[in-house]
This record gives C-alpha cells, sequence and structure tokens, in this order.
C-alpha cells in the first residue's frame, strides 16, 4: 500500500496530492535556505500568519461581488498582499523604532491573525457555511484537492524555484557577507527583498496544502537539515531541496494510505525525522561525530598538559589528567613518571620550546599562527627547518632526571 | 446597560481578558528585553499537543489535566529549543521554529488519530478560546457580588487567570533584581553568583504557565498578542523599566476592554446583528496601539548600541 | 629540573604565594570549537598590586579573564581565589566587562546600573533605602559622573558608559577587581579618572588586574605584567617582564621596532 503510494499507484487525486506536495518541498526547501542564512528563519512565521486576513478579506470581496468566493487563485492573491504587508510592517517596526526583529515578528503575526480571525467570525455571520473552505487554510486539506489548485501548486512553485535559480548568486552571496555584497556595488536591500518575496511565494502556495502554521516547518526544517551536511551555499539549497522534496513525498504518500493521517503533519513530521537523522549521524556536524571528536580533543589537551607538567616536575593537580597518564603508562598513581613518560615528557618540552622559537620569528609567521597547543610541529614545519630551530636552540636539550 | 445585563453576560469575561491579558503581558516585557519574545508563539503553539496528549492519557476532557499537559508540553518545548540549539549549533530562531512546528504537527495528528468525536476538544477552541461564552448566568446584578451562593458560581476559568496572575506578579516581585541584572548584563550577573540560566529557564515557564492559563480561557492568539504588543508598545512610551511594566499593563488592560467591547457591539454599531471574535478583537486592538506608539511614541528610537 | 621554559621568566610562584594568591590559575585551557584559545595557562596575581593582561589581539586575554570569573567554562584548569575556591570567594571580586557586551539601549538610568553593585548586599527583596543611593552616589562621584544619575545609560558617552562600569564595580567593595579592556575607546578625560580611580583602589590595598592593549601606557599605569598569546609567554613586573625581548615572542615579531623603541623598556 505504501509502496503503491510512493510509486504513485493510488489513483488521480492521490498522485496529484504527491507530485504536488513534491514540488512544493523542494521551492520551500531551496527558498528557506537563504531565509536561514541570513538568519531570518521565522521571518515566514509572520508571513505565513499574516496572509489569513487577506484571505478572509478575498473571500469577502468575492462574496460582496456575488461569487461563491472559493477561487484559489483569488484567495492566494489576496493571502499574498495581505503577508507583504505584514512583511513591509515587520521591516519598518525594525528599521524605525528600536524594537528588535523578533519582537516585530511577533507583534505582526499575532496581530494579524488576531485580525484574521476577527474576518472569519465576520464570514460565519454573513452566510453560515460557505466560509467551511477557508478552515484549511489553517492547518492545510489535500482531500478536495481538484486538477485547477494542483496546478495552481505546481505552477506556483516552478515559477519560484526559476527565480531562485536566477537570483541564487545574488542572494548566496548576501546571505554569505551582507557587507561585502554591499561594498562590491549590491543592494542588500533588494536581494534581501527577493529572498523573503520568494519566501512569501512558497507561503501562499502551500498554504492549501499543508495550512499557514505548517507552512513555516517546510521552510526551516529542511536547510536547518542541510546544514549539517555541507559548507557550501550552493550544495546547502540543493541538498535543501532534497530534504524538502523527499519529505513532502513520503509525507503525501504516507497520508494517502489512511484517512486519519493529515497531509500536512505527516510531512512535516517526515521533515523532522530526517533533520534527526542529520543531527545525530551527519559527519563532522553532527552530534555522535562532534560529541568523539570533543572527547578526543579534551584527551588531548589533559594529556598534552601532564606531559609538559612531569617535564617541569610540577604536581599534577587535575585528576582526570593522572589518569589519562597513568592509563598510558607514562606516570604513576602518584604523580611520578615512569621512563616512557620522561621520555616522552622530554619529547613535549623540546616541541613546546621549539614552538616558542618558532612563534618568536617573524620568518615562521604562517606556522606560528597555527600555534594552538596542541599541534604537533612536524606537522606544519619541514626536517630541515626543524633541524635549523634545533640548531638555534643550541646545545643538547632534553630532561636530565 | 444596567448591572442586571452587565454583571451576568460581560464581567466575567472582561475580568477574565484583563487578567489573561496583563499576566501575560507582564513576563512579556522582560522576553522582549531578551530579545525571546517569540517564545511566546512557540509556546502557545505547543499548547495544543500537550491539551491533545493530557486528553489521551487520562481520557477525559477536565481542565487540570490539560493544563498540565500544556505546561509540561511548554516545558519539553523549551528544552528541546535549547537541545537543539547546542547540539546541533544551530541559530536559535530556526531551532525554535523547527520545535514548535514539529511539536503542533505531532498534536494536529494525534487529534486527527484520537476519538476525540463528541468532545469540545478542536483546533479552533485553541485559537479563538471562548471568552465570550465564560459568563456569570447566576448574578442577578451588582448585589451578586456580595452573594455567597451566586458568587459559588463564578466560572472558574475566572480564579484560574487570577490565579496565574498572582502568580506570576508574585514571580516579577521576588525575582525582579536577577531578572534585570541577568537581562541587561548576563556575564555581570554569573560573577554576582546568579545562576543566568535558572532565572532564564523560570522565567520561561513562569510564561509558560501564565501563558496555558490565559489559552484555556482566552484562546492562543491573544496570549502572543498579549506576550509581545503591550510591552513593545511601552517600551516605546519610557526608558524605564519600572515604567515600562506600568505602560505594559495599562495597554494590556485597554486591549482587553476595548476589544471586548468591540467586539461585542462594534458591529451592531455599523449595523450587523453578530459579535466577532473576541480575542480576535483584543489582539487587533493590542496591535492598533503599538502601531501609534511606534508613529508617535516619545521614546520610540534607540537610543544605544546594541551588544555585540 | 633543568630546562625552564622561557614562559616562567620573572617570579615563580612559591606555594605560599599561590594559596594566598588573589586569582590564581592552574592549567587552565579554553577553547571555542576545536581549538585552544589559551593553552594550559598557570597565572599568579600578586596581591595589592596594579597587573595588566597583554598579548595580542585573538591571544585570549578576555578569555582567560571570563575563564577566571567561571563565565566561560574551561575544557581543563584550576582557579582558586584567595586559596578558595572561585564560589566561595565570588564576593571578594568584581568585574568590569567589555562595554560592547551589553545592549546600551535597555531601560535603565545610571544610578540604577550602579544600584546593581549592590544586589548582593540587598538580597531579592530588601528595599534600597537612602544609605544605598548615598552609596551609589558617591561611586558616581568617585569617577566623575555624579551628575548624570538620572540620566538614560543610552544618553551615555562611551566613556562615561565605562566609567558607569567602574562606578558599580565600586559599589561591590571588592577585593579583587577584574577589568576587560577598561580602557579602549575612551576619551583622555575618561582615562585619566579610571586609571586615578584604579590607583586610588590600589593605595587602600586592593587588587587590579586589566586586560590591556595600549602598550605605550603599559610602564605608567601597572606594576605588573602578564604576557600571553594562547600561552603564558612571561610574568613578572614590569622592570622584570615588559622587556623588547619578552613582547618580541608574545607578538611573534609582529610589532614594528620603532614601536618597541618608543616604549622606553627595561633592557631585555
Amino acid at each position: 500500500m505504501l509502496w503503491d503510494a510512493l510509486t504513485l499507484g493510488l489513483g488521480y487525486n492521490a498522485t496529484l496530492v504527491t507530485i504536488g506536495a513534491a514540488l512544493l518541498g523542494v521551492a520551500a526547501g531551496v527558498t528557506g535556505t537563504f531565509l536561514y542564512l541570513r538568519k531570518r528563519a521565522l521571518v515566514s512565521d509572520a508571513i505565513s500568519h499574516a496572509t489569513l486576513p487577506g484571505v478572509a478579506l478575498a473571500f469577502i470581496v468575492m462574496v460582496l461581488l456575488g461569487g461563491d468566493g472559493r477561487s484559489l487563485p483569488a484567495l492566494l492573491l489576496g493571502a499574498a498582499v495581505s503577508s507583504w504587508i505584514g512583511l513591509m510592517c515587520v521591516n519598518w517596526l525594525t528599521a524605525r523604532t528600536r524594537l528588535a526583529e523578533d519582537a516585530a515578528i511577533g507583534a505582526v503575526l499575532s496581530v494579524f491573525f488576531g485580525f484574521g480571525i476577527v474576518l472569519l467570525t465576520v464570514i460565519q455571520t454573513m452566510n453560515a457555511g460557505r466560509a467551511a473552505g477557508l478552515e484549511g487554510f489553517l492547518l492545510g486539506s489535500t482531500a478536495g484537492m481538484l486538477f485547477n489548485d494542483a496546478v495552481v501548486i505546481a505552477v506556483g512553485g516552478a515559477v519560484t524555484l526559476a527565480l531562485v535559480f536566477v537570483l541564487r548568486r545574488p542572494m548566496g552571496l548576501v546571505a554569505f557577507d551582507p557587507e561585502f555584497s554591499a561594498a562590491s556595488g549590491v543592494n542588500v536591500g533588494r536581494v534581501d527583498l527577493a529572498i523573503m518575496g520568494l519566501a512569501l511565494a512558497v507561503t501562499v502556495v502551500g498554504l492549501k496544502v499543508v495550512g499557514l502554521v505548517l507552512i513555516v516547518a517546510m521552510l526551516i526544517i529542511p536547510p536547518v537539515t542541510a546544514r549539517f551536511w555541507t559548507d557550501r551555499t550552493d550544495h546547502m539549497a540543493m541538498i535543501s531541496g532534497l530534504c524538502g522534496g523527499l519529505a513532502a513525498w513520503v509525507g503525501a504518500a504516507l497520508s494517502a494510505t489512511a484517512p486519519a493521517l493529515p497531509t500536512g503533519p505527516i510531512i512535516v513530521l517526515t521533515s523532522f525525522a530526517i533533520f534527526v537523522v542529520s543531527l545525530l549521524l551527519a559527519p563532522e556536524r553532527g552530534m555522535l561525530a562532534v560529541g568523539l571528536h570533543h572527547r578526543r580533543f579534551q584527551r588531548r589537551v589533559h594529556m598534552r598538559q601532564g606531559l609538559l607538567a612531569l617535564a617541569q616536575g610540577q604536581p599534577i593537580y587535575e585528576r582526570f589528567t593522572l589518569k589519562l597518564l597513568r592509563r598510558a603508562g607514562l606516570a604513576h598513581a602518584d604523580g611520578v613518571a615512569t621512563e616512557d613518560g620522561k621520555a616522552r615528557a622530554a619529547k613535549a618540552l623540546r616541541d613546546e620550546k621549539r614552538w616558542e622559537l618558532v612563534r618568536a620569528d617573524q620568518a615562521f609567521e604562517s606556522a606560528a599562527v597555527q600555534y594552538d597547543g596542541l599541534r604537533e610541529i612536524e606537522t606544519v614545519l619541514t626536517v630541515d627547518q626543524i633541524a635549523e630551530i634545533d640548531r638555534r636552540m643550541g646545545g643538547p636539550t632534553g630532561v636530565m632526571p | 446597560m444596567t448591572g442586571a445585563e452587565f454583571v451576568p453576560l460581560s464581567l466575567t469575561p472582561l475580568l477574565i481578558g484583563v487578567f489573561a491579558a496583563v499576566a501575560c503581558a507582564l513576563p512579556g516585557n522582560f522576553l522582549v528585553l531578551r530579545r525571546q519574545a517569540l517564545i511566546g508563539d512557540a509556546i502557545s503553539h505547543v499548547v495544543l499537543p500537550g491539551i491533545v496528549v493530557a486528553f489521551l492519557v487520562t481520557g477525559v476532557v477536565a481542565a487540570v489535566p490539560m493544563l498540565l499537559g500544556a505546561a509540561a508540553a511548554a516545558v519539553v518545548a523549551v528544552v528541546m529549543i535549547e537541545a537543539i540549539r547546542r547540539l546541533g549549533n544551530i541559530e536559535p530562531g530556526a531551532a525554535m521554529g523547527l520545535t514548535f512546528t514539529t511539536l503542533f504537527a505531532a498534536g494536529v495528528l494525534l487529534l486527527e488519530q484520537s476519538d476525540t468525536s463528541g468532545v469540545h476538544l478542536d483546533v479552533e477552541h485553541a485559537l479563538y478560546g471562548n471568552l465570550e461564552s465564560l459568563i456569570w448566568l447566576d448574578a442577578m446584578g451588582w448585589e451578586s457580588l456580595f452573594d455567597p451562593v451566586a458568587l459559588a458560581e463564578l466560572p472558574v476559568e475566572l480564579f484560574r487567570v487570577a490565579a496565574a496572575l498572582v502568580g506570576v506578579s508574585g514571580f516579577l516581585w521576588v525575582c525582579w533584581r536577577p531578572l534585570v541584572v541577568s537581562t541587561f548584563d548576563e556575564g555581570f550577573a554569573q560573577t554576582m553568583g546568579m545562576r543566568t540560566n535558572v532565572i532564564g529557564m523560570a522565567l520561561v515557564i513562569v510564561a509558560a504557565i501564565a501563558a496555558v492559563a490565559a489559552f484555556d480561557a482566552v484562546g492562543s492568539i491573544i496570549v502572543i498578542a498579549m506576550f509581545i504588543c503591550p510591552p513593545a508598545a511601552a517600551r516605546l512610551m519610557t526608558n524605564r523599566l519600572s515604567t515600562q511594566i506600568a505602560w505594559s499593563v495599562g495597554f494590556a488592560v485597554l486591549s482587553a476592554v476595548l476589544g471586548y467591547i468591540l467586539a461585542g457591539y462594534g458591529p451592531l454599531w455599523i449595523g450587523f446583528d453578530n459579535a466577532v471574535s473576541a480575542a480576535g478583537m483584543i489582539a487587533t486592538v493590542s496591535g492598533v496601539i503599538l502601531a501609534l506608539t511606534a508613529l508617535w511614541g516619545p521614546c520610540r528610537k534607540r537610543l544605544g548600541a546594541p551588544a555585540v | 629540573m633543568s630546562l625552564e621554559l622561557a614562559a616562567n621568566d620573572g617570579v615563580a610562584p612559591t606555594g605560599a604565594g599561590l594559596a594566598s594568591s588573589p586569582l590564581a590559575l592552574r592549567g587552565m585551557t579554553v577553547s571555542y570549537g576545536q581549538k585552544p584559545v589559551v593553552f594550559s595557562v598557570d597565572m599568579t596575581i600578586a596581591e595589592g598590586a596594579m597587573t595588566a593582561i597583554i598579548g595580542p589581539n585573538g591571544a585570549g586575554k578576555s578569555t582567560l579573564l571570563k575563564a577566571a570569573l567561571g563565565i566561560v567554562s574551561p575544557l581543563a584548569g584550576q582557579v582558586t581565589v584567595f586559596g578558595k575556591p572561585l564560589a566561595a570567594e565570588r564576593h571578594r571580586i568584581a568585574y568590569v566587562p567589555q562595554r560592547a557586551s551589553v545592549d546600551w539601549d535597555f531601560p535603565t538610568r545610571v544610578i540604577d546600573v550602579v544600584l546593581m553593585g549592590l544586589y548582593r548586599e540587598l538580597g531579592l527583596l530588601q528595599r534600597i533605602r537612602g544609605q544605598h543611593r548615598d552609596k551609589a552616589m558617591a561611586c558616581l562621584e568617585r569617577v566623575g559622573m555624579a551628575g548624570f544619575a538620572e540620566r538614560q545609560i543610552g544618553q551615555l558617552s562611551g566613556g562615561q558608559q565605562q566609567r558607569v562600569f567602574l562606578a558599580r564595580a565600586l559599589a561591590q567593595e571588592a577585593d579583587l577587581y577584574l577589568l576587560d579592556e577598561p580602557f579602549a575607546g575612551v576619551d583622555a578625560a575618561t582615562e585619566k579618572a579610571i586609571i586615578d580611580v584604579l590607583k586610588s583602589l590600589k593605595d587602600e590595598g586592593k587588587t587590579v588586574v586589566a586586560v590591556h592593549h595600549d602598550l605605550a601606557t603599559v610602564a605608567e599605569y601597572f606594576d605588573r605584567v602578564f604576557l600571553v598569546n594562547t600561552r603564558k609567554m612571561a610574568e613578572g613586573t614590569v622592570a622584570e617582564a615588559f622587556s623588547a625581548e619578552n613582547l618580541d615572542r608574545t607578538y611573534g615579531g609582529r610589532l614594528a621596532t620603532g614601536q618597541i623603541d618608543q616604549l622606553d623598556l627595561v633592557a631585555g
């Protein structure tokens, strides 16, 4: 059953939803990358909540004009207009008052949403029953998705993606280093607006599928996930789009297999699952890798400090240091060095002495900046250079017992 | 309007609205100053999974387990945000957005999965609250305020938000100095021996308690709006923290009263015959107040440089 | 022990000195990420003296101070304050953070910031009385800021902000004063005011430690120096340790010769 769903074998409607959702997932993942890199991920929260009054107003206008109020393009247009106004409010509050961006975002999202709720109750009283479809914008509903709706989503997603592709260079530049981009003639304000505008487009397009709370997740979770796997902006956008698309595809397929599995939440939870796997297992940035690395690093620090203390005949203050030295057979329980330990300590001290000379000599500057107390001198200098250093140190160097 | 009409129908919703607004605005002052305004947003989103889980565990729709569930969810969310932020080395805003959307999605899914038909447990209620329905049917007029029989029938939500308000005020009163110092200068606070992370966590938990108590009565929209809008507007009125708190309380009360009146009677004035959502209107009024202070507030501009 | 590290030039700490030193660090290593900023540093601050912590940018000066105060947690190392663990003697330390580390738009007045220095004494709920206010005003007087008590902190100049921070530290009535770049970006009048206050603290027998970046004023302002660049490079009195050779080693030859000549150093 799940396999059927994943391979689009569950009938016309499920196929439509799955393809539409996957397209949306890719567009959201790619767009969200730039939002995340600009450290403005939560602006998407303001954007999405600010769509509600627009949707409601568009509905009211259409009903007053005699329509039935449920034309998706018109509702989305309303959503886009009001969330653009919300976005402008966030920017204005941040730029013109002392309020920080988080307060501006929170104020805009709660007030616009509150006003949207007021309008929704107006709609309910205007003509009971006819507003039923609007609740779907809160949490998303794919159940009654029509072919036309799917087309709107597909076209919207494709256009957004195309625009991201066209603007990827300036957006990447601004996200990476706004000051440099400004100095090199990029209009940072305008590029920022473009990033926000694209996020807005994704939000509006995605409203129908996942609803206004969960579209935020589709903009935030994939970029955060992608960040674990790469350090390059372009790769990150691609991985993020991939994660977003995958989560949406799998999520939509899963939800098609059973009636009580709403599409939006399943997509978000799938996306979160991919995030958790990345958080734990990603090479280099994953928790496991970082944890192991840190442990090894801490041991190296203590070992090195212990050896230097042994070499200089100083007592070893920390129990952990002594434990490491003992386990390596370099010291006895009372903190006295073993023969082995003496040799290693002498080597550590000689290296430290070599570093001293390297760091004091401007000729070695490129090597000197790599000093952090742990780095082996052999890794930054050639054998000849070390010989030269040793010659300058003069005399045999070592620890006499 | 006579007391016989006002007391049973409007007095308790008004009081509940005011208490809830003030209980949220008070900790909101510190959240805004600490650049954590959106914690309020996150908390109010995760309340939904909290009450759903509480319902699934206990099998009943009762206030106490649901409040506990919501409070627990808020704590889980805060711990999860902090853990993701630290373990994954992720920017706080993104960690927050990731956490609350995921928990919200889990809440919606659980809601759909569980058999809650016939039970008043729905997303709409979570959003709008039911301020208008918290009436005091046993009251006959102002004299009922002195009638023990009638007083016993006051809506229980009133006592709950009042208790939350007392708790929040007490916390701010007792912890005022550590809160101020750790908000202004965290490093200095640490050298004074203050556990700044404990203080920060306590603030968030107190905010969560206020949010949960208020949420039950008035819905999550007011909660987010009251955490942020009155304190933000108050910040633009003064340069002293104690004065700012006073302004924020004033703005919260004004939003609640004006919003309730406009929602209940505003539509009548312009010829409609049905009231609109009081919760939504209170949020809207608080936004209008913020807009006015942002345009004309005497202290709307920055003075000093931000921290690097 | 035959081969001493050059880092131990100057006065080697004796056992007794270590035990009673206002601030002693042993084997302090702090890292941000996977690179130690400070590696295995021993530091023994002399009581009743003014010590400057000196080193190039990014050499770990401020980190050392923050590790001493427990603001950053070290990877390895121990701190003792007046011979006891930090937690037991915290009340004897006053700290002046870098000016840029706080948001100067915070809604508070100058006098309120200085009163923060009394919060330990005041506890959670004790009312602020006339005597506390008088004490805070006296501290402001000492740094020449009494006329600004009611001012909003955001309205102050950089130098004035620095003086307010110093006044707050004075209100703590500590025995050990730790200052992070107190002279960074301040005007000449402020620099004079601050150094006068620090010297008067020393005359009262207090210990002063400051992260300092201006080599030209070291000899004039301080008694002792602690040179650091990831490792401890030298430690001792200005006469002993503030030498061209030590500076050369600390700054890795990055100081121009002319710069060193102007410092009027004792012979290396």
